[in-house]
């Protein structure tokens, strides 16, 4: 047992030729939230605090498609997402249709704490926010360029694209494009953690998909899909949302473990490679024992992770596997 | 086994007091609701059909909570929400938010069908809604006097209280004047109105499918969403079984309680009665809800730990029943 902390910053088709200028960037802000996460465990800090607290992280994060660095709708707005559960009690609290709320993941915390709800969404959550006192801020804070440019190389090339760490490149790019059959994807960010008595909790924030119908909703906010918690794991996960949505995926890995005596990992990888599509799904989570599974089914999913007996690894890519 | 089934629910948390002539009126409409369904399912149509079509008279009807009858936001409104699922391949649809639309069943369905998405709510719905053409209506269409009355009552109460074991005050002045004690989701069971509707079918092809739509919480915040759209919590679909929710939105989130079903039965092999009883005993803690489900081998079941639940089931072999009370 001890401590655990795995996180992400989405799963998708991150081709290994991914430049450095735009790989470091990621690595450093998963390097610095871990360590935020790390410090946190270590200083006895509960584990659903631990959560808030690295997500809201990556979520000022330009560089991950949550909070600060959304991917925008068909409209070119912002509509940001989130969920927080607490494996102890089960409570949980979601939001959906953010607009000017600088911290989503917080006022899913808000939600699950002080109304008698579990997930606002849209206007009422913006007003929920306003009663609260969160912090926001024009919508414009969170667009940035690289996200305007996404949105308008989706719209020509007509298609709802997930993978936004496509370099900004031409359509007809000879070189490996996801985006050229549409099915790249990544997108969300998220931590799970576990304290030595067994405590667990999950969060997960994102700004959606690339391009996506005003109103769309997606696993992130979906208790079961994007985020679960219970006595044995938590889990977070990440990748195409209706996929996630459709395999309940988060859910699954804790239903595995309890029902057929799976092991976290063992969990995890059926439900990564057995029960979703390839190159749809990607998840990280943790268990009560504190030990940790990162899976992904996509070519990538940016992560890092640490545990108490000195592991610790950040990482994009998965060798020697399938 | 083997052939079709069918599965209706009008809501679970029923005030002991509803007068006879209530209690009549549900259980007519539930009865109509089921041969509607049964005559679909004797002219072949595919479960996801049936599911959607008997959805859309549940909401069609006022009687229950869903489409018009639904009950109001605090602010005198109405937001529906539905979800569905097709077992086949998983497929689903799921709406949140619909002010104008007449069957926020059928939105869910096109959702499912003719977008690239799996849920849309709210304002993108509502243009959704009018891009495929969709019935839609004022928001007055969908607001009945008792529901504003019942809203009335329910602010007095102070209800959707966060300790939901504060005693609520004012429930003498509804029911047939008996002061209940029941409470369901912070509202005292008299003025509590029993959420949301749902249909499971399994066809003659074995193929599970499995709808909810409500108008959601009386006096709910807006913007607030409860499970009948959150596939996993208050609908599920797969392989082996249908399964639609009712009852207490948070204990049903919380539970997944429609996927667990379906997980019960494919990882621990559990048969669909067992899976249903485990899941409604062991799955709810302090929650109160209901669920009804079907399995591809034909069998209908429910279940529910709170008081009483609108019913009803029907399978291929002529068994039909409907009920409210256990």
């Amino acid at each position: 047992m001890g401590w655990a902390i795995a996180l992400h910053g989405g799963a998708g088709d991150i081709p290994l030729s991914l430049p450095p200028e735009r790989r470091r960037p990621r690595e450093e802000a998963l390097r610095r939230c871990l360590q935020i996460g790390v410090e946190a465990l270590k200083s006895k800090m509960a584990p659903l605090d631990v959560v808030e607290l690295v997500v809201r992280e990556l979520e000022n994060c330009p560089h991950f498609n949550a909070g600060r660095g959304s991917v925008l709708t068909n409209k070119g707005t912002i509509e940001m997402e989130a969920s927080i559960m607490d494996g102890n009690t089960k409570k949980c609290g979601a939001v959906s249709g953010l607009t000017t709320v600088v911290n989503a993941i917080s006022l899913a915390r808000l939600v699950m704490e002080k109304t008698p709800h579990i997930y606002l969404a849209f206007d009422g959550a913006e007003e929920f926010a306003k009663e609260q006192g969160v912090e926001t801020i024009d919508s414009s804070h969170f667009i940035t360029a690289e996200n305007i440019e996404r949105l308008k190389q989706a719209q020509e090339a007509n298609r709802v694209q997930v993978d936004y760490t496509q370099p900004i490149q031409k359509i007809d790019s000879k070189k490996e494009t996801p985006i050229a059959n549409g099915d790249s994807q990544l997108g969300t960010v998220g931590c799970v953690a576990v304290d030595s008595q067994g405590n667990l909790a999950s969060a997960t924030s994102t700004g959606g998909l690339v391009n996506k119908m005003v109103g769309r909703i997606g696993d992130t906010p979906v208790i079961g899909a994007g985020t679960y918690a219970n006595e044995l794991c938590a889990v977070s996960a990440t990748g195409k949302g209706e996929s996630i949505i459709r395999g309940t995926v988060a859910r699954d890995v804790a239903a595995l473990m309890e029902f057929k005596g799976l092991s976290l990992e063992e969990a995890a990888r059926c439900v990564v490679e057995e029960r979703t599509p390839k190159g749809t799904v990607g998840l990280v989570a943790v268990s009560a024992k504190g030990e940790i599974s990162v899976s992904h089914n996509t070519t990538g999913m940016f992560r890092a992770c640490a545990s108490e007996d000195g592991y610790s690894e950040i990482a994009i890519w998965s060798f020697g596997l399938n | 086994m083997g052939g079709w089934a069918i599965a209706v629910h009008g809501g679970a948390g029923v005030d002991p007091n509803l007068p006879a002539h209530r209690q009549e009126q549900a259980k007519q409409l539930l009865t109509r609701c089921l041969q509607l369904g049964v005559s679909a399912l004797n002219s072949n149509l595919p479960a996801i059909d049936v599911v959607e079509l008997v959805v859309r008279e549940l909401e069609t009807d006022p009687l229950f909570n869903s489409g018009r009858g639904s009950a109001l936001t605090e602010k005198g409104t109405v937001e529906m929400e539905a979800s569905i699922m097709d077992g086949t391949k998983r497929r689903c649809g799921a709406v949140s938010g619909v002010t104008t639309v007449k069957n926020p069943i059928s939105l869910a369905r096109l959702v499912m069908d003719k977008s690239p998405h799996s849920y849309l709510a709210f304002s993108g719905a509502e243009e959704f809604a009018r891009q495929q053409g969709v019935e839609t209506v004022d928001n007055e269409y969908f607001i009945t006097p008792e529901n504003v009355g019942m809203l009335k009552l329910a602010k007095e109460a102070n209800a959707i209280l966060f300790d939901y074991r504060i005693p609520s005050a004012g429930n003498e002045t509804c029911g047939a004047g008996v002061e209940s004690p029941l409470q369901m989701n912070g509202l005292p069971i008299s003025i509590y109105a029993p959420e949301t509707v749902g249909c499971v079918v399994v066809d003659g092809q074995g193929c599970c499918a499995a709808g909810t739509s409500t108008g959601g919480l009386m006096n709910k915040m807006t913007g607030r969403i409860g499970d009948s759209p959150l596939i996993g919590a208050g609908t599920y679909a797969g392989e082996v079984c249908g399964v639609s929710c009712t009852g207490e939105g948070e204990a049903i989130i919380r539970g997944t309680l429609a996927r667990e079903v379906a997980a019960v039965m494919e990882y621990r092999g559990l048969k669909l009665q067992e899976a249903v009883d485990f899941v409604i005993k062991e799955r709810l803690d302090e929650g109160m809800a209901g669920l009804i489900a079907v399995s591809k081998s034909g069998e209908v079941a429910y279940g529910f730990n709170c008081n009483g639940m609108f019913r009803g089931c029907a399978t291929q072999d002529g068994f039909m029943e409907v009920g409210i009370w256990e």
